[in-house]
């Protein structure tokens, strides 16, 4: 006889090994992309134009880039991997599997969320894996690395979950990413550092979440950040709270997935 | 205990449709039960509730005993539903639905394989176990779907429009399935629209229409309502029929009449009556199924 939380566990494990099944037998289609794509960015942002733009703050230009295209990925991998996953069993309506089960909404949320938080964090690896053939980034701080690596997938795990339960067509699945995401990911401090920025936009860059996502991981490996580490994490604590909390309300309310 | 205790059921939708008016509905353990009703009429939308798919919006309704109120995670786990519309993953395998689905009822790979390997071998799907539903026809989608209700071993049974789209041969082979399964204890629900099957299969029905049970009793005595019954009678060749007009006798062609007779008469008599008019008898049958008529002049009142 198990117990409610065994219970709970293995229906939290059957979600994760099925998202991972998921991610690893598409690899062509959730591996490889951005690890092409960011091998792209080292050699064009990287070589070509960083032999140009010099060092910023004693490091290389290749080297600033590294953690913030390795984030780059872990946010866009961590997104996409809930909320396709997650909308696809609502559109063909498999998510009644679950939902007609005695798995509760926190085993589903947490299974899914740690489904992107697992492919974020792989892709990232190999991401910076890659960058190595590049340069040779230094680790300053391995427990920030880390602390930010997971904060950061949760975050978007987490904002996926809620992007997919709203998602009513396709389209809805992109639609942030492209107008929002991206355009957050290029402002948020991947390429340059926002001191480079003129006053007034340098303020208007805090209010980029991804600013405090990519300068805390840099940190973690060259010991400097535009903006405070401690604080950084404070912010993404703060946002993991919010979304789970948000999840939960959806999940309970039924938003998208009951009538 | 009963299986299912609803009293005061009621679901109105976002967009103010109610769909359920205050229904009260049990269904007893081991029974197996039919919930006839014209499409809209309120059938999913009862399955949905007892199954976490739709929000009540008023009501009691009690699984085994456990208020889905207090704890329904308790009641889901004595029910297993085959939907009305697939909704098997399509990239996925038939064997992994199976034990993913057991995995949602804390079941573990170890203990969910030998009861998938069961069920697909018994439901004739085991040779197509690594095949995805995508390659699957309807009806062993069908199949697929019940042995993944069946999977974490449920005391009850939701079977929305099961046979639907599926061919003669293999809804015989899931209604033998389901006897079998019916006899061993399963308690069944049944929605279906081959009222034949429940006149077959069903001990208790109940009737919904416009969101409220207007009847509901065991299948033997439904059919008692119906006082008239209309047989197809063969003959080697029609004659005169005016000696058979307390039978309002209509002739179909050469060698048919159809004819009414009501509860009071007797077949013994009509053949009599029929002798004595000359034609020589070949065959004789009831026309149509009697819980389809009843059903159609319930739902017409």
């Amino acid at each position: 006889m198990r117990t409610v939380f065994q219970e709970q566990f293995i229906a939290f494990e059957t979600i994760v090994r099925r998202e991972i099944a998921r991610f690893t037998r598409i690899w062509t289609q959730t591996l490889l992309p951005p690890v092409i794509t960011q091998s792209l960015s080292f050699v064009i942002f990287g070589k070509f134009i960083g032999s140009q733009v010099g060092h910023i703050n004693g490091v290389s230009y290749m080297a600033f880039i590294v953690p913030g295209l390795v984030m780059m990925s872990v946010i866009n991998s961590a997104f996409t991997n809930v909320v396709s996953s997650f909308f696809s069993v609502k559109f063909q309506r498999s998510i009644e599997e679950v939902l007609v089960s005695p798995t509760t909404h926190v085993a589903i949320i947490a299974g899914y969320v740690m489904g992107g938080v697992i492919r974020g964090i792989l892709v990232g690896s190999i991401v910076f894996v890659v960058s190595i053939f590049f340069t040779h980034p230094v680790i300053h701080n391995l427990a920030i690395i880390i602390i930010f690596i997971i904060l950061t997938s949760l975050v978007f795990s987490l904002a996926g979950l809620v992007n997919a339960i709203f998602a009513k067509k396709f389209d809805d699945v992109s639609i942030f990413p492209t107008f929002v995401l991206t355009p957050l990911t290029y402002l948020g401090g991947v390429f340059y550092s926002i001191h480079s920025l003129p006053g007034v936009w340098q303020q208007f860059s805090l209010f980029n979440p991804i600013l405090y996502m990519v300068n805390g991981f840099r940190y973690g490996f060259y010991g400097f950040s535009d903006v405070s580490v401690g604080g950084s994490i404070l912010f993404l604590v703060a946002l993991v709270g919010i979304l789970l909390y948000a999840n939960l309300y959806l999940m309970k309310k039924g938003t998208g997935i009951k009538s | 205990m009963k299986a299912i205790e609803i009293k005061n059921l009621t679901k109105t939708y976002a967009n103010g449709i109610q769909a359920l008016k205050r229904i009260d509905l049990e269904v007893e353990q081991g029974d197996f039960f039919a919930l006839l009703g014209a499409n809209g009429a309120g059938k999913t939308t009862v399955i949905g509730i007892l199954t976490d798919l739709v929000n009540k919006t008023a009501g009691e309704v009690k699984v085994f005993g456990h208020d889905i109120d207090k704890d329904f995670s308790v009641a889901k786990k004595f029910i297993g539903v085959v939907p009305q519309e697939i909704n098997l993953n399509i990239f996925e395998r038939a064997i992994d639905i199976l034990v993913t689905q057991a995995g949602y009822y804390g079941i573990p790979c170890n203990e969910a394989l030998p009861r998938a390997e069961e069920l697909l071998k018994r439901l004739g799907l085991w040779e197509k176990r690594f095949g995805s539903p995508r390659t699957y026809s309807g009806g062993m989608k069908r199949r697929l779907m019940i042995a993944r209700a069946l999977i974490h071993e449920p005391k009850m049974l939701f079977l929305d429009e099961p046979t639907a789209g599926v061919d003669v041969e293999i809804r015989h082979e899931m209604w033998e399935y389901l006897r079998e399964r019916n006899k061993a204890g399963l308690t069944i629900l049944l929605t279906t629209h081959y009222l034949e099957e429940v006149e077959q299969m069903c001990r208790n029905a109940a009737i919904i229409k416009g969101g409220e049970i207007i009847m509901r009793d065991s299948v033997r005595k439904l059919l008692t309502f119906m006082d008239k019954e209309v047989y197809v009678v063969s003959v080697q060749h029609v004659k005169d029929i005016t000696t058979l007009s307390q039978y309002k006798p209509v002739v179909v062609d050469d060698t048919t009449l159809e004819i009414e007779m009501s509860r009071k008469e007797t077949l013994h008599d009509f053949v009599a009556r029929l002798a004595q008019t000359g034609m020589v008898l070949t065959d004789i049958r009831p026309k149509g199924h009697r819980l389809e008529k009843l059903f159609l002049e319930v739902l017409n009142k």
